[in-house]
């Protein structure tokens, strides 16, 4: 694994210093102008939110319904990194809303739902900080809830009357607007992996600590 | 000499009321005349908004992965004086 880590980071930290070059040599979209070049960082964000998600979902299950240490690890640490991409995410969107809107935040009922699900995973940080014992099931339950709220912040602009844009855009690209937007996902998948790494390996270290208190009061 | 004082009179009232003229508010817009493309005073500038949040995106990665080593020193830390403690360990 740690063989693994170095090289790539490095490639993470690349790939994020060449993005905006790789953004700058995409074309304008026709009625936005220059801030449509968020969507690039925007969109990905919420992508490795929506990943984190779906680890830190599975973990919980699996450590809700089978006590698993190592699973509750990746959960916190999913559900944490689920928090800092749904704020890049929550701070980019108001960006580009006002110069497309003319104002940053519109209760609407994407932006809204989005709030929400990041209130979620920050209430599971909480649960685990302050929770006392039990708590990580508690968390647990918080990150599985979490999870089934995704597919209603993805799907909300197809559900409910709202002026984001649709999920069509990304499909319908033309490929000069593609290929840098999935070279950004890329990149920021492969944060998500970079984040995850370090966050386990912090979680380990902290049980093995938890171990160590235990044997001193032994 | 009335028709001097009333020579005074209208000459004082043209005088008088002139600025006041001059100082009424112009006429009300009367139709509203399209235009394809926002004045260059007016429009927001976006390449500030653009840079903020490429910008907002490195801080973000780069606070948390400074609070995660913060965190792992202080495990370390903690790590090393329990096992000081611990003589067999």
């Amino acid at each position: 694994m740690r063989k693994v880590f170095g090289p790539l980071a490095a490639l993470t930290g690349l790939m994020f210093v060449a993005s905006p070059f790789i953004v700058a040599r995409a074309p304008f979209e026709s009625s936005m102008g220059i801030v449509s070049k968020i969507f690039y960082f925007h969109v990905p964000s919420w992508f490795a939110m929506f990943t984190a998600i779906a680890i830190c979902g599975g973990a919980s299950l699996i450590h809700l319904f089978r006590n698993n240490p190592r699973a509750d690890r990746i959960a916190e640490a999913a559900g944490e990194i689920a928090v800092v991409f749904g704020l890049m995410g929550l701070v980019t969107g108001p960006l580009w809303g006002r110069k497309a809107w003319g104002v940053w935040w519109i209760w609407d009922a994407k932006l809204t739902i989005a709030l929400l699900l990041e209130m979620t995973f920050i209430s599971g940080i909480m649960v685990r900080k302050y929770g006392g014992p039990g708590s990580d099931k508690l968390a647990a339950a918080v990150g599985i809830f979490g999870l089934a709220v995704t597919p209603f912040v993805y799907e909300a602009v197809n559900i409910w009357r709202t002026i984001h844009p649709l999920t069509s855009v990304v499909p319908t690209l033309p490929q000069r607007m593609a290929v840098p937007f999935w070279f950004c996902v890329t990149a920021y998948m492969l944060l998500l992996v970079v984040l995850l790494m370090l966050r386990v390996n912090l979680g380990k270290r902290q049980a093995a600590l938890d171990e160590l208190y235990l044997a001193y009061e032994d | 000499m009335s028709l001097r004082r009333l020579l005074i009179a209208l000459t004082s009232f043209v005088l008088l009321s002139g600025p006041a003229f001059a100082l009424q508010p112009p006429k009300g817009q009367s139709e509203f005349v399209p235009v394809d493309t926002v004045p260059l005073a007016d429009q927001l500038p976006a390449a500030p908004l653009l840079i903020t949040a490429y910008a907002f995106v490195w801080a973000a990665t780069l606070v948390y992965v400074w609070s995660i080593w913060r965190r792992m020193n202080k495990v370390e830390a903690d790590m090393r004086t329990l096992a000081q403690k611990i003589p067999h360990r």
